[in-house]
């Protein structure tokens, strides 16, 4: 396998052990490490300017600023850090949930996900380590390998490898078709037109595109949704949720403001691990607090995946709206969590009946009685999975699969732009074969062989 | 007995084997070049055009390092094309069509002329080695040669066989007979053989053909040299011609296929996939209604036209009665049939980077012996044999030239690392950095080495740092240039280019598809301006500059993988590293790197087998 020669770039990987514990680190290290951070980092200033081996507070976002976590993070300047290069590690809160988030929120700020035992071997090449430990640090690498390598075969299902070899197929005979161009320009073979590459390469960016897209899906079945339950005192947020988990965990009375702390409870839909969360219902004895109880909703609702706003149906029924939570539904829109109104208590008024409504959007049900919540569990899936997921669909479920897919993508796109600026074959190649090179991370090896022998075996070329 | 002894013996007098001797005793040594046919030195065994696509720049790589054949190759050319010129400048590729005897009597002249390079015609029967040295040769005559490096560079004579039709005839080369004992010493040496095979096509009187029916294709109206010491390239040029074959030509082939020792199974040896014989090609692409023949001409003063694209082995009178159906060809007279030659070659795994053998110190394979076909590719790596065993006598670092700075150091490197199954021919697509080793910068890249080795002289050098000098130069005014829209926008109209709106860096315009520096620089503007006049004047530094500017963003991306390359090139593997001893590594790894004994990891992480975890402990324990 040709060596992807990279011991330049920036890695991440998480440094404590998975699950759930208190606090997790992720570590980045590389020449970049400040800059990916810091697209990832906001606090009281900026990371690439701090001193070595100082400490700070902030928040985590992604890429579209959507919060993630509380962080602290910790700067190494080179050479003084594990590494010898330039380290920030990330401490968040924990849990897998919010780990692998944030850690494929670094990904995407522009580092490489480690590859196993790859910060203990840049130690060693860095001379951070003694002489004594080569045998321990290579048996080290290995064995991690191995199992990464297992694991990571393990979750290439079938159908999967066969669609990225499908991908990978099409771009070896589109690599194929322009270093026909370029080393057998004399023989009498067609050559292809600019066009059929431009559409071909685009159909191949597109099932990428797909690809990676179901890799949400395989998070929600990987890592679980957030629900984020808001809505007043007393609209019935308990009574829902033990509705929903089917028995009485969280601790309901009629009175307004009982569940004093955040509760978070799980049960499974269909196979995706939901998990509620219950914003604290705070006594409401005045204005002031139940602003704050609003505040603190929004708040939590940036941490979820979905927010569900239960209100008594006499709000709808009397007011047509819940004023005090206009805003939430903006900000759900804003930072990219669904929003899902449950009008509660209809068994009050027996006009109305459980149902959906506004495409999913909408749930009329009964805590009390039940009614409704069947709707609102699979209509919970739904929004989670998309409704075209079903059992046979193809989901990338690996973060280094999706690495490497990403990658591709990007070249290809790279590719796409030389080739629309009408330059050279040679030009578009480079891009190409770095684009079935990061899928050749993931079904195996890709060499110039594999160009050359397509374009034996498809054209008939020699003097 | 006195034994007659020299520094260097070259077995065989190819391509490879005069670049081999020559460059051997320029470095110093004396030389002893052994062929059995002093007449054959240098001859064209099959098409008779130097250079193509890739090959190109193998030549004028070999030119920029001192050797012989791009200046030959000027001498006797009788036509010059550059090819792919529509692309970009990476894929640039000089092509000529040459003289064949001219090409032979050159490279002899020049091999004669050479001083402490002697000649002698006799077939070497027999290797000699001490402990795992070189000691000397024994030829077919009884002689004893000693020596203290030898290049066997033997081309398709190893126990040659010769196939036309069923019919079959030892010998390396029409009318010449086989080496024969020479695979049999070396297998008692302890090395491995296996069997390759091409193949070459009929060659017929150019006065039988009707060129009213043919294609012609004329040479460029100005043709380039290979050598970068060739001036320019006055003489008038000749034309080739294309045909097609047709329907009637692939049923008349068909009938021949029951005789064809091809598909009969007669011939073991695997044959080049780039260049398949006129009947593989019909059976393989059996809906394809025509192929492509090139009528080439031998030479200016002979009537000898080389058919290229009829490569076959079918028996005589079949190639005869196909070749007649070929319009042009009705009335052609066949001088002489194609065949198909088999011969020995030893799997490249057995030598190191500079081509010397792992097994016997002091000995190096060069040419079709290690699995590779053409001209170029032999000449390329005979230089670097001759180079590397000069350097083993008189001491030094040894020439091991990487795939970021030559298409050698990519063949090389493939036939080491990879292997190969069938002749291995270059392709630019074989190149990662192929962007970088152009055509136009091999001087730029190379002739350092040459002059180093005092194959390149001090003149010479001299003005290639000149040249890099004037590129600095006007490099930096094109990057500081800031042009008003006066100044060039009638110009980018006239090339139908959006005219400026507002001043715009030199640099960037020179991004644009059509704009050319060297027409900008004719501009008033510019001559009016302070440029760098000496070095505008230049017409190569001018290029230069101008691919450089234009295709920077990907110049500068293949740059930075090349520091990630080199990093992994520059950690050494110690000679003699005992792989078993790393006990992390997979089994399939500790054999393949056994084998091939890899001198750095970076060319360790080529070699199939061998995985990226296996390359990092490879590289943990190499360190500690």
């Amino acid at each position: 396998m040709y060596l992807r020669l990279k011991d330049n770039d920036t890695i991440a990987a998480i440094a404590t052990p998975l699950g759930e514990g208190g606090i997790s680190v992720i570590r980045i290290s590389g020449a970049a490490a400040f800059d990916v951070a810091d697209r990832v980092f906001v606090g009281k200033g900026s990371l690439s300017e701090s001193p070595s081996h100082s400490a700070h507070f902030g928040r985590a976002v992604d890429a579209s600023g959507k919060y993630v976590d509380e962080v602290v993070a910790v700067t190494f300047r080179a050479p003084n850090s594990y590494t010898c290069e330039n380290v920030v590690e990330l401490s968040c809160h924990g849990g897998y949930l919010v780990t692998q988030k944030l850690l494929q929120v670094i990904l995407d700020a522009g580092a490489r996900a480690a590859e196993p035992g790859e910060f203990t071997k840049r130690a060693f090449l860095n001379g951070r380590l003694d002489l004594s430990q080569a045998e321990a640090v290579a048996d080290l690498i290995h064995s991690q390998s191995e199992a990464a390598y297992r694991s990571s075969m393990r979750q290439l299902s079938g159908d999967l490898s066969r669609e990225i070899k499908a991908i990978r197929d099409e771009l070896l005979n589109l690599a194929s078709l322009l270093e026909l161009e370029l080393d057998f320009s004399e023989e009498d073979v067609v050559f292809a037109n600019r066009i059929a590459l431009d559409d071909r390469m685009s159909d191949a960016v597109a099932a990428l595109e797909k690809l990676l897209l179901t890799y949400e899906v395989g998070r929600v079945y990987r890592e679980g949704v957030r629900v984020t339950i808001a809505g007043k005192p007393n609209a019935g947020k308990s009574s829902l949720l033990n509705s929903i988990l089917g028995e009485g965990r969280a601790i309901v009375s009629d009175k307004p403001g009982t569940t004093r702390d955040t509760i978070t409870e799980s049960i499974s839909i269909g196979g995706v691990l939901f998990r509620f969360t219950d914003t604290a219902g705070l006594r409401e004895t005045a204005d002031e607090i139940e602003r704050e109880g609003v505040e603190r909703a929004e708040k939590e609702a940036e941490k979820g995946d979905v927010v569900l706003l239960v209100a008594d149906y006499g709000e709808k029924y009397y007011n047509g709206t819940i004023a005090e939570y206009a805003r939430l539904s903006d900000i759900c829109a804003k930072v990219g969590v669904k929003f899902v109104r449950v009008w509660n208590k209809i068994d009050l008024y027996p006009a109305e009946a459980p149902r959906i409504a506004a495409e999913g959007r909408e749930f009329y049900v009964s805590a009390l009685k039940g009614d409704g919540i069947d709707f609102l569990k699979n209509g919970l899936k739904e929004l989670a999975l998309g409704k075209e997921v079903n059992e046979s669909t193809v989901v990338v479920t690996n973060s280094r699969h999706r690495d490497a897919l990403a990658r591709s993508k990007r070249s290809l796109g790279l590719a796409l732009d030389t080739l629309r600026s009408r330059k050279s074959g040679e030009f578009v190649a480079l891009d190409l074969r770095a684009g079935l090179n990061a899928l050749g991370e993931i079904t195996g090896e890709i060499t110039t062989d594999d160009v050359l022998n397509n374009i034996f075996s498809k054209f008939c070329i020699g003097k | 007995m006195n034994t007659i002894s020299y520094d260097v013996i070259v077995v065989g007098a190819g391509h490879a084997g005069i670049e081999a001797a020559l460059a051997a005793s320029r470095m110093g040594c004396s030389v002893l070049l052994m062929t059995m046919d002093i007449a054959a030195i240098g001859r064209m065994s099959c098409n008779p055009a130097i250079g193509g696509t890739a090959k190109g720049n193998l030549v004028r790589e070999i030119d920029a390092l001192g050797g012989e054949m791009a200046k030959i190759a000027d001498v006797t050319g009788i036509q010059f094309r550059m090819l792919n010129k529509s692309k970009g400048p990476a894929v640039w590729s000089p092509r000529a069509q040459n003289d064949r005897e001219g090409y032979s009597a050159e490279a002899r002249r020049r091999v004669e002329a050479q001083e402490s390079l002697h000649i002698m015609q006799d077939m070497v029967t027999e290797v000699l080695a001490t402990d795992g040295h070189i000691s000397g040769v024994d030829t077919g005559t009884g002689t004893r040669i000693a020596c203290k490096a030898l290049v066997v560079s033997s081309g398709t004579f190893l126990n040659g066989v010769m196939h036309t039709g069923l019919k079959k005839s030892i010998g390396g080369r029409f009318n010449e007979p086989p080496a024969v004992g020479l695979t049999a010493s070396l297998e008692k040496l302890g090395f491995v053989s296996a069997r390759l095979k091409t193949g070459t096509p009929p060659r017929v009187d150019r006065r039988s053909i009707d060129f009213s029916k043919v294609e012609e294709q004329p040479g460029d109206p100005d043709p380039q040299p290979f050598s970068f010491q060739t001036k320019e390239v006055t003489r008038n040029q000749v034309s080739c011609f294309l045909t097609y074959t047709n329907k009637d030509t692939h049923a008349l082939l068909r009938t021949g296929f029951d005789e064809s020792p091809m598909f009969t199974g007669l011939i073991k040896g695997i044959g080049p996939r780039y260049c398949p014989s006129i009947e593989d090609k019909i059976v393989r692409f059996a809906d394809k209604e025509r192929h492509q023949i090139f009528l080439e001409p031998e030479g200016r003063d002979t009537d000898v036209i080389y058919v290229n694209g009829f490569s076959t082995s079918l028996p005589a009178n079949v190639q005869y009665e196909a070749m007649k159906t070929v319009p042009g060809l009705e009335n052609v007279e066949m001088l002489r049939p194609g065949y198909a030659v088999e011969y020995d070659f030893f799997p490249p795994h057995q030598v190191k980077l500079t081509l010397e053998t792992h097994l016997v110190k002091g000995l190096f394979f060069a040419g079709q012996i290690n699995g590779t076909s053409g001209y170029e590719e032999a000449a390329g790596q005979g230089l670097v044999a001759g180079i590397n065993a000069a350097i083993g006598v008189r001491g030094g670092d040894p020439l091991v030239l990487k795939r970021s700075e030559a298409y050698i150091g990519v063949l090389i490197d493939d036939l080491v690392n990879k292997g190969t199954s069938e002749p291995y021919r270059m392709f630019t697509s074989r190149a990662e950095y192929r962007l970088m080793l152009r055509q136009d910068n091999a001087d730029r890249r190379l002739m350092e080495y040459g002059y180093r080795f005092g194959l390149i002289p001090a003149d010479v050098h001299g003005s290639m740092r000149k040249k890099e000098e004037r590129i600095r130069t006007l490099s930096e005014y094109v990057s500081r240039k800031s042009v008003p829209p006066s100044a060039v926008n009638s110009y980018l109209e006239s090339i139908g280019s959006t005219p400026l709106n507002e001043n715009e860096k030199l640099s960037q315009l020179l991004k644009r598809q059509d704009v050319r520096l060297s027409e900008l620089l004719r501009l008033e503007f510019f001559t009016t301006d302070s440029l760098p006049l000496d070095a505008a004047n230049q017409k190569d530094v001018v290029e230069q500059v101008e691919i450089e500017t234009k295709y920077e963003g990907y110049i500068v991306r293949q740059q930075e993988e090349i520091e990630r390359f080199d990093k992994y090139e520059a950690m050494e593997i110690p000679e003699g590293f005992d792989f078993q001893r790393v006990k992390s590594l997979s089994t399939e790894a500790v054999e393949k790197l056994t084998k091939v004994a890899p001198s750095s990891i970076g060319q360790a992480s080529r070699i199939s087998g061998v995985s990226p975890a296996d390359i990092s402990v490879l590289m943990v324990y190499l360190h500690g």
